[in-house]
């Protein structure tokens, strides 16, 4: 898109409604790093701050839904406008929701660090949410710069995520098994472990956003290697040749 | 990679190679696609891009003109429109046309749509009523006149004139219609109205519409082309171009990239 519109009134509100997006984007970044630090330090303190951030998340989906509205209204997209704007709504989705897990994951680690000392390892749960936090990132930053290679990568990451929470709960089985006195404990390590899981879903949406708006083509429940061919093979078309 | 010029559905206009001149300007270049049987085919792109000359070609308007001039193939179900020996007459009896500006004769409404009629088909005067009360229904227009037929033409709305025309047009049981931007001059409920009465004559009829408004284009047609300085530059089916156009050229033309 780097033909600008016939109104530049237009363009200005794209570029506004994408700033809000990417401004969206980076609270709930840090809120998955605070959310991070909690569960690191066992700290009530982060925890907090992430569930602060919540609201502000909220208000700015809807802010940004509303924005959408009246673009759709007024100037009725075509064509890449539109693939763009029905993303941005989809994405803005996809952050509200990874918002939600992070404060999901505050929350759990609060009633843990009231609970008392931890006996379970944190440290493979940290890997995890530091591998999720970072897709998000990486999602947004294919998606400010539409770059199908990145969101590809992103899809790729997702996988890895997906691995990491397997292994986590198989881990956790084995603690349950050898002692149930950290059943319940496990149980909330569970629930983070779920909830982080969920974050890197929500970062493998908004990669998919990306192909969605570059190349037309919807890869959701897509296998890895078909959504390649797709971005590939519209490559081939973009450049004209056979 | 060809440009794709054909649809999956059976053709009722083959153009193949269509050249067109203004005396020494090249206003069609080498324009080939078919318009698909009881389908609407709409035309967009900038002024001057050669739409309505290509509209213009399909019913031999433009022999009107001196100087222009138009070589190719333009095949109505395999019949060369073109061939100089078939008679223009009748093939406007098959390819009606109802243009931008509504042009009502200065005589009754009636009379108005009877009028083509008359010069192609020899009607009993209770079948030319049944004809007039039909085309007149066809065009969403009946009711509005049924009991003023003997007025004017000319006294009508401007919108209820361009469906007039339309019902003109429709009388003479044409096999194409076509439509030169024939909602430019009306209000959104005229326009409405017209987009109503296109989606249900494609059940009879094959239209090809030309028109600067990309919502109606959206709105009323199934395959679009897209031309610009006298080229096809894209054809396709309508919800394609207007979601993922192939060409970039036409994806900065419906986002309003282009200038």
């Amino acid at each position: 898109m780097t033909e600008k519109h016939l109104s530049s009134q237009f363009d200005n509100e794209l570029a506004q409604l994408s700033s809000n997006l990417l401004a969206m984007g980076g609270l709930v970044e840090a809120q998955l790093r605070q959310a991070l630090a909690a569960l690191t330090h066992q700290s009530g303190e982060f925890a907090e701050a992430v569930l602060t951030d919540e609201l502000r998340v909220n208000a700015m989906e809807i802010a940004i839904d509303d924005e959408l509205t009246r673009i759709i209204a007024r100037r009725q997209p075509a064509a890449v406008d539109l693939r763009l704007l029905l993303s941005i709504a989809r994405v803005t989705g996809n952050l509200e929701r990874a918002g939600d897990e992070a404060a999901k994951i505050a929350r759990m680690v609060r009633s843990i660090v009231n609970a008392g000392a931890v006996s379970l390892p944190l440290a493979d749960l940290r890997l995890g949410c530091d591998l999720a936090a970072g897709l998000i990132a990486k999602s947004l930053d294919a998606f400010a710069r539409l770059d199908t290679i990145a969101a590809f990568s992103t899809l790729k990451g997702d996988a890895d995520v997906d691995r990491e929470f397997d292994g986590f709960v198989r881990k956790l089985i084995t603690y349950m098994m050898e002692d149930p006195r950290t059943i319940t404990q496990s149980l909330d390590l569970l629930f983070i472990a779920k909830a982080i899981e969920r974050i890197g879903d929500h970062a493998k949406n908004i990669a998919e956003c990306v192909i969605y708006v570059v190349k037309g083509a919807d890869v959701r429940h897509r296998s890895l290697a078909e959504t390649e061919a797709e971005i590939v093979g519209a490559m081939d078309s973009e450049t004209g040749e056979p | 990679m060809d440009k794709p010029i054909q649809t999956s559905l059976p053709p009722k206009l083959t153009v193949r190679d269509l050249n067109f001149h203004y005396g020494n300007f090249h206003a069609l270049k080498n324009i080939s696609l078919d318009i698909a049987k009881k389908q609407v085919t709409a035309f967009i792109g900038p002024s001057g891009c050669g739409k309505s000359t290509l509209l213009r070609v399909f019913n031999r308007m433009y022999e009107l003109y001196p100087g222009q001039q138009a070589s190719g193939q333009v095949l109505l179900d395999g019949e060369d429109l073109l061939d100089r020996s078939l008679d223009v007459a009748l093939v406007r009896a098959r390819v009606g046309m109802v243009f931008q500006k509504p042009t009502p004769f200065p005589m009754s409404i009636y009379d108005n749509v009877a009028f083509g009629v008359k010069l192609y088909e020899k009607l009993n005067p209770a079948d030319m009523d049944d004809r007039v009360e039909w085309a007149l229904r066809k065009a969403a227009l009946w009711e509005e006149v049924k009991n003023k037929l003997t007025a004017s033409g000319m006294s009508l709305s401007g919108g209820q004139q361009q469906r007039l025309c339309i019902a003109r047009g429709v009388a003479i049981k044409p096999e194409v219609l076509l439509l030169d931007e024939p909602c430019s001059a009306l209000d959104p409920i005229s326009t409405g109205k017209i987009e109503e009465l296109i989606a249900e004559l494609k059940n009879e009829i094959t239209i090809a519409i030309v028109t600067h408004n990309m919502q109606q284009a959206a709105r009323c047609s199934d395959f679009v082309a897209y031309m610009y300085l006298g080229e096809l530059i894209e054809f396709g089916e309508t919800k394609q171009i207007f979601f993922k156009p192939q060409r970039q050229e036409t994806e900065d033309y419906i986002t309003g990239r282009f200038g």
